[in-house]
């Protein structure tokens, strides 16, 4: 909070402009029914299908006559829960594991390191269209595909921070003082490494989002009728003709990535200065 | 050099391993039968030909034994049959993999390119609008969704502008290239076939640009921060303490030492290159290997998903090793031990 606050101070406009895009998509998608003048699934109506951008459809209307400016708004519920409930479960498995792997250390930490490096040996998008193939096309299975990929990453940031800060002489004094192996883990070391996790997971928000898009554009993500960005672009890939079909979504998509992306870089220029002053 | 070239090899056989053993892993979690995903709908019906194929993969016996028989076929070169084409994997991958190949070393020249020229204008008019702009260009390479661009880009260059052709690798009704290296480009010019040549070319260009684009953009921010960190030491105002020209300052002394985190990032694009692949080959309908390992993975095409990794993986380390070769060739400090 301190680091948001002291960014708006500063005015770092990238920083600024970031935060004001991700704010305003949560609250559309927060108040997606009420801003909507359509239902996103439900009204089709196939004497209106293809309409260009008009006052009745902003956006348009796409192969079965249901208004894109709606399921885009809708759309973003999809997007912005998608990813971050990955980002949030590849950040807790990982810091667990490599809280572990660090504190512990020795055959276990090597273990569960070569583990880690295991999974990240294979190629990202192929590991996560095969695991999303194998169990089934949905939400929660692309989901779940995208954390197996990412928490590696976080599971090495984690441990890294972790041996690095376990040699300090306060760790020794706390241990001296009796504090249990789970204390220490979570009064003394987990505050220090938030920091640089937070900054990943900022960073990470849009490319996990950009990544779920492309999984359901390659029909391996939400299935139709449900109103998600990536599957709205691949509608518009047949219907070459009538631009506003992919057009929004992928705009929307493209937003949201650059918001998250902007709040990623101003955090981590306030976190790391030496950067501050070049990006 | 030769110790670490040894030590390279040692940890390229251990990631390669580790990918062979993650294929394994899935594809035993998922619940299907491998004898029949494998083999045809007659020869299920000749029990003979089952039983070849379960000594063959040693399917009776325990897991352990299993993947041991699986690694000595790899070994032996033997990637096995792929499901859904029918063909040895070997030969599937040797047929995909120029067309990727060629794709993704013009997008890398793309974006090595133009991201080096545009990270040193920006640093060099730094907070000027020409900088602005340029940065604004490489920060949204970075959010840009790969499938959704190349879609646009299609659509305006090839529907409404009809500049290019609109997908594929050549027009099949005029060239017809067999034989050669695969690589249509440079196939052209060694046979002298101009048609061909600007017809590939057309076909590539597009995709190309759309893919490296990403590239581009993490190219530019890492050329200008380090030209800038570059810029402010004592020996550039040395050099201009001299008389020397503002030109020659930037190329002759600030850059080369501003180049050496740039191949870092360029190796990083480049396996990001590869992942990108998948969306633009899709929509350019490129006869490469992503689309192969995207039809491989929807019909779980196991023996083909694992040739497929295998490939990619061994990609990303040759890449890295040459990189860190090039390290010590623009580098002299640097020395392998």
């Amino acid at each position: 909070m301190n680091a948001i606050k002291q960014l708006l101070k500063q005015k770092n406009f990238m920083f600024t402009l970031g935060l004001i895009i991700c704010v305003a998509w949560i609250l559309v998608a927060l108040f997606a029914s009420l801003l909507s003048p359509y239902d996103p699934v439900k009204d089709q109506n196939l004497a209106i299908r293809f309409k260009p951008p008009s006052s009745a459809h902003y956006f348009g209307t796409d192969s079965l006559g249901r208004d894109v400016f709606s399921r885009v708004l809708y759309g973003s519920r999809i997007s912005l829960a998608a990813g971050l409930v990955t980002v949030l479960i590849s950040f807790f498995v990982g810091l667990l594991f490599g809280g572990i792997a660090g504190y512990v250390g020795g055959i276990v930490d090597d273990f569960m390191m070569r583990f880690s490096e295991m999974v990240q040996s294979f190629p990202p998008l192929i590991l996560a269209m095969v695991i999303a193939a194998a169990l089934g096309p949905n939400i929660t299975n692309s989901i779940i595909a995208m954390a197996i990929i990412w928490w590696p990453n976080y599971a090495r940031l984690t441990r890294s921070i972790v041996i690095s800060v376990k040699e300090n002489d306060y760790i020794t004094a706390s241990r001296v003082l009796g504090a249990t192996h789970l204390r220490i883990l979570y009064k003394e070391i987990l505050p220090n490494s938030l920091g640089s996790l937070i900054v990943m997971c900022t960073l990470d928000l849009g490319n996990a989002i950009l990544m779920f898009s492309g999984l359901s554009f390659l029909g391996l993500g939400v299935q139709p009728p449900v109103a998600e960005w990536g599957a709205m672009v691949s509608d518009g890939v047949l219907t070459f003709n009538y631009w506003w079909i992919s057009t929004f979504p992928g705009l929307a998509i493209f937003s949201v990535a650059m918001g998250a992306n902007f709040i990623g870089d101003g955090l981590r220029d306030y976190l790391d200065p030496r950067m501050r002053r070049q990006i | 050099m030769v110790r670490f070239l040894l030590r390279r090899l040692a940890l390229t056989i251990v990631l390669l391993l580790g990918v062979t053993v993650m294929v394994f892993l899935i594809s035993h979690l998922v619940p299907s039968n491998p004898v029949a995903a494998n083999l045809s709908q007659t020869a299920l019906a000749d029990p003979e030909i089952v039983a070849a194929y379960e000594a063959k993969w040693g399917l009776d016996k325990p897991l352990s034994e299993q993947y041991f028989i699986y690694i000595t076929n790899i070994f032996k070169g033997d990637f096995g049959t792929s499901i859904r084409t029918g063909r040895p994997i070997l030969q599937d991958l040797k047929q995909y993999f120029p067309a990727t190949l060629e794709l993704s070393l013009l997008a890398m020249l793309i974006a090595i390119v133009f991201g080096i020229s545009f990270g040193i204008i920006s640093a060099v008019w730094q907070n000027k609008p020409i900088d602005q702009l340029l940065r604004a260009i490489s920060v949204s390479g970075v959010s840009l969704p790969s499938f959704w661009f190349a879609l646009l880009i299609m659509s305006v260059f090839s529907g409404t502008l009809k500049w290019f052709p609109s997908g594929g690798r050549i027009n099949p009704r005029l060239f017809n290239p067999t034989g050669g290296t695969g690589l249509y480009l440079l196939d052209a010019l060694s046979w002298g076939d101009w048609g061909m040549l600007s017809d590939s070319l057309a076909h590539l260009i597009l995709p190309a640009l759309v893919l490296g684009f990403f590239t581009m953009g993490l190219i530019t921010r890492q050329t200008r921060s380090n030209l800038l960190e570059t810029m402010s030491m004592d020996y550039i105002r040395t050099a201009r303490a001299k008389g020397m020209r503002e030109s020659r300052v930037v190329c002759a002394h600030a850059l080369n030492n501003a180049l050496i985190p740039v191949i870092t990032v360029s190796g990083m694009g480049f396996c990001n290159l590869l992942g990108g692949m998948v969306f633009v080959e899709k929509i350019f309908s490129w006869p490469g290997i992503g689309q192969y390992a995207y039809l491989s993975a929807i019909t779980l095409d196991f023996p083909a998903i694992c040739g497929v990794s295998l490939l990619i993986a061994a990609t990303y380390v040759v890449i890295n090793l040459l990189i860190d070769i090039l390290y010590g060739i623009i580098d002299p400090r640097i020395r392998y031990q």
